[in-house]
């Protein structure tokens, strides 16, 4: 491989100066901000603040309620996940298939995407409404009284759901695109060696779409943690009550409905962290098994 | 057109225009939206052409809390509006700041404009006090629970509005149950079954004169009526005398509009729009006691929301907020506010004005709240002052959500409330150092 130099030692910084500078303002100083409040207890409006240590954290970790918001994220995080890969998986596999009016199914299959994550909660909540929701009446016909804002485990199941209806279109078109650059040459070689469409696919296509899997896990990992937000605000119609939440829509909770700025930042610190670590773990551990073309 | 004319036009409307230089501006901020925006609009051009000297332009800037939050940050970065709209369970975030906001009581001696605490209907008076008793936050929206019921489905049960949770439970509950409704609903358990419910029973809600005097305030939310209160309407729940609905207000609103349920508990300021949505004919009457816990029931409290003055503004614009403020009071335009939205008048002059113009006898409904506020008051009855409240209400939403789904039991549900209240509280007493 050729080795690209630069003839002048300056070129790169300065190309990487307007990157490192957005970084650093949007979020290093930030950061760096909500470390230093995570130590204090401090009147909102700015007059009077108390060191506290690492109170904030203790009192995070003796917590009942965090540990259960904290379970809680953990198992949403995973249902998401897990759903929305899969079901776009699925739509991608047959929509590689379709010969006639290919562009129709994909474009409907997409065209969720466009819709923003609060406007998405909003229909969750008329759809899944305890009085006019068509799809709580759905429910009912099978005997299962649905009843959002009430019941934590319906209320969740409504979060679910929104939220992976909400992602698969993005999946689908990384999916499809990944399907599609599988060379034809090489579906015909195993098309010889195995009749088993369903043998062909787990042996031969999909390690060749382990890459977009991938990157579409972390990515539907950080979407579930922190882009839900919207779908769960509205749903919960921002009165948590015994509602399900997660980790961030605790820290707006406690930060900018209550205020507590030194709790909320303690909150905010522990997701940087888990992030942090989450990113590690999966680039060390799973890009090892993983081959790019 | 030549260059003169152009000039000559540009001086004469500058001529034009110059007495609108003289005029102050000021801003308010608040967290009316719809219908209730509009009628914040109206107070606002009612001043204006009320006088000269000053504009105020309201702002709508979300949610209570939002505009809160907004208020806090714009604080900070040296951008205040003149006046924040401040809901109740967000006041003592506000007040303990001591040097964010200029008392209501200073800033009209200062410019001059009559101030008589004792003009305030009495419920009204304190909550938005200091423990001296010295308004702080102008009371603005104020409204307080009542009960709203179905005369109709009444009528076909035979029963009558109960006074008692007693006679509720004996009579009305079964009643109308056997009639074919949902007897009762709420919409929000921390401020009427909690807060208003020591207010009305006269019990201590939190140490220090219920947080008034200081800040190292413990809740004593943790007392056996309340606790027998809850185990009754899990009672209740089961024998499908009551219902609910979640923690959303609408939840629990809605099925009384469709006249499933036939009594609910909401806010006195609901009342202008429910007359407009029911099909039935609508009742209104206090909120119910129990004759177990005492058998002289004591006045409720406001709740909704104060404006507050807030400092680090000119004198002139602290004189156009004074005048602001003398002008919401006046009895004139506080009438027309409780008339549009429902809340209650705040000053005697005003609900007298109301009573004199006719409007309870077109609205009898609209006469109980005041009616309520003005009952005799006890030791604990002007409200509660306690930082963290908002999440204080958190918790306590999430604790009786638990115990109406059965997730836990009533002791132990007011132990994780206190426990956790207290917690918050002590952080909040920290902030202040």
């Amino acid at each position: 491989m050729k080795r690209a130099v630069f003839s002048n030692p300056w070129l790169p910084i300065m190309l990487l100066v307007p990157q490192l500078f957005i970084i650093a303002v949007f979020f290093y100083w930030p950061a760096g901000f909500a470390i230093q409040s995570s130590f204090y207890l401090q009147d909102p409006f700015g007059f009077g603040s108390t060191y506290v240590g690492l109170e904030n954290y203790t009192d995070l970790a003796q917590s009942a309620e965090y540990k259960r918001v904290a379970w809680f994220t953990l198992l949403y995080t995973f249902a998401v996940t897990f759903f929305s890969l899969a079901i776009a998986l699925l739509l991608a596999v047959k929509a590689d298939n379709v010969l006639r009016g290919a562009k129709t199914y994909r474009t409907l299959l997409m065209w969720v995407y466009a819709i923003a994550p609060p406007v998405a909660g909003l229909m969750g909540v008329m759809l899944f409404d305890q009085s006019r929701g068509n799809i709580t009446k759905l429910f009912e016909t099978f005997g299962w009284e649905f009843r959002l804002g009430v019941d934590y485990w319906d209320t969740a199941t409504a979060m679910i759901i929104v939220a992976v209806w909400k992602q698969v279109p993005v999946n689908f078109i990384f999916f499809l695109s990944g399907l599609q650059s599988i060379p034809r040459t090489v579906r015909e070689a195993a098309l010889i060696d195995n009749r088993s469409a369903t043998g062909r696919f787990w042996d031969v296509i999909f390690p060749l779409l382990a890459p977009t899997a991938f990157f579409l896990l972390i990515i539907n990992i950080t979407y579930a943690l922190f882009d839900t937000f919207g779908v769960i605000d509205t749903l919960v119609k921002a009165e948590p009550g015994n509602n399900p939440v997660t980790l961030v829509y605790k820290v707006f909770i406690d930060g900018f409905r209550g205020n507590d700025l030194g709790g909320s930042s303690a909150q905010s610190v522990v997701l940087m962290v888990l992030v942090l670590i989450l990113t590690i773990v999966q680039f060390r551990l799973m890009e090892r098994r993983i081959h790019y073309t | 057109m030549s260059l003169k004319t152009v000039l000559a036009a540009g001086v004469m409307t500058g001529l034009l225009a110059s007495p609108a230089f003289a005029q102050t501006e000021i801003t308010w901020w608040h967290a009316m939206g719809g219908q209730l925006g509009e009628a914040v609009n109206e107070v606002a051009a009612g001043f204006n052409a009320s006088q000269d000297d000053y504009v105020v332009t309201p702002v709508f800037r979300g949610t209570y809390e939002e505009t809160l939050t907004a208020g806090i940050a714009a604080f900070r970065a040296g951008e205040q509006p003149n006046i924040i709209q401040v809901f109740d369970a967000g006041a003592a975030t506000v007040i303990a700041a001591e040097g964010a906001v200029i008392p209501v009581e200073t800033l009209m001696a200062d410019n001059g404009i009559n101030f008589d605490i004792e003009d305030y209907i009495s419920g009204v008076r304190y909550f938005y006090a200091d423990g001296d008793g010295t308004m702080i936050g102008m009371p603005f929206n104020s409204s307080t629970p009542v009960l709203y019921y179905n005369a109709d489905a009444l009528a076909e049960a035979g029963v009558e509005p109960p006074m008692t949770w007693e006679e509720f439970q004996e009579t009305t509950g079964p009643a109308l149950r056997d009639a074919g409704y949902i007897p009762l609903a709420q919409s929000h358990l921390p401020w009427i079954f909690t807060e208003n419910f020591f207010s009305r029973h006269n019990l201590q809600f939190a140490t220090n004169n219920n947080g008034y005097d200081g800040l190292d305030t413990e809740i004593l939310v943790n007392h056996p009526a309340i606790k027998a209160h809850f185990s009754a309407l899990v009672e209740w729940q089961d024998a499908d005398l009551f219902e609910w609905y979640g923690t959303g207000w609408g939840d629990n609103q809605t099925p009384f509009e469709n006249a499933d349920v036939a009594m609910w508990l909401g806010s006195s300021a609901s009342f202008g729009g429910l007359l407009q949505k029911v099909e039935f004919e609508l009742g209104t009457t206090m909120l119910p006691y129990w004759n177990a816990v005492t058998s002289e029931p004591t006045q409720t409290f406001i709740g909704g929301a104060a404006l507050f003055a807030m400092a680090g503004k000119s004198d002139e614009e602290n004189a156009a907020t004074a005048a602001f403020f003398g002008y919401l009071a006046s009895a004139e335009p506080q009438y027309e506010w409780h008339a549009a939205t429902g809340y209650v008048p705040i000053t005697n002059a005003a609900y007298e004005l109301a009573q004199s113009d006719g409007h309870y006898e077109r609205f009898p409904a609209a006469e109980v709240a005041v009616n309520q506020l003005s009952l005799p008051a006890g030791d604990f009855t002007r409200g509660y002052r306690m930082g963290f409240y908002v999440q204080i209400r958190d918790v306590m939403n999430r604790e009786y959500g638990r115990i109406l789904t059965g997730e836990t039991d009533v002791d132990t549900a007011f132990e994780t409330i206190e426990q956790e209240a207290n917690r918050l509280l002590e952080r909040f007493a920290a902030t202040q150092g």
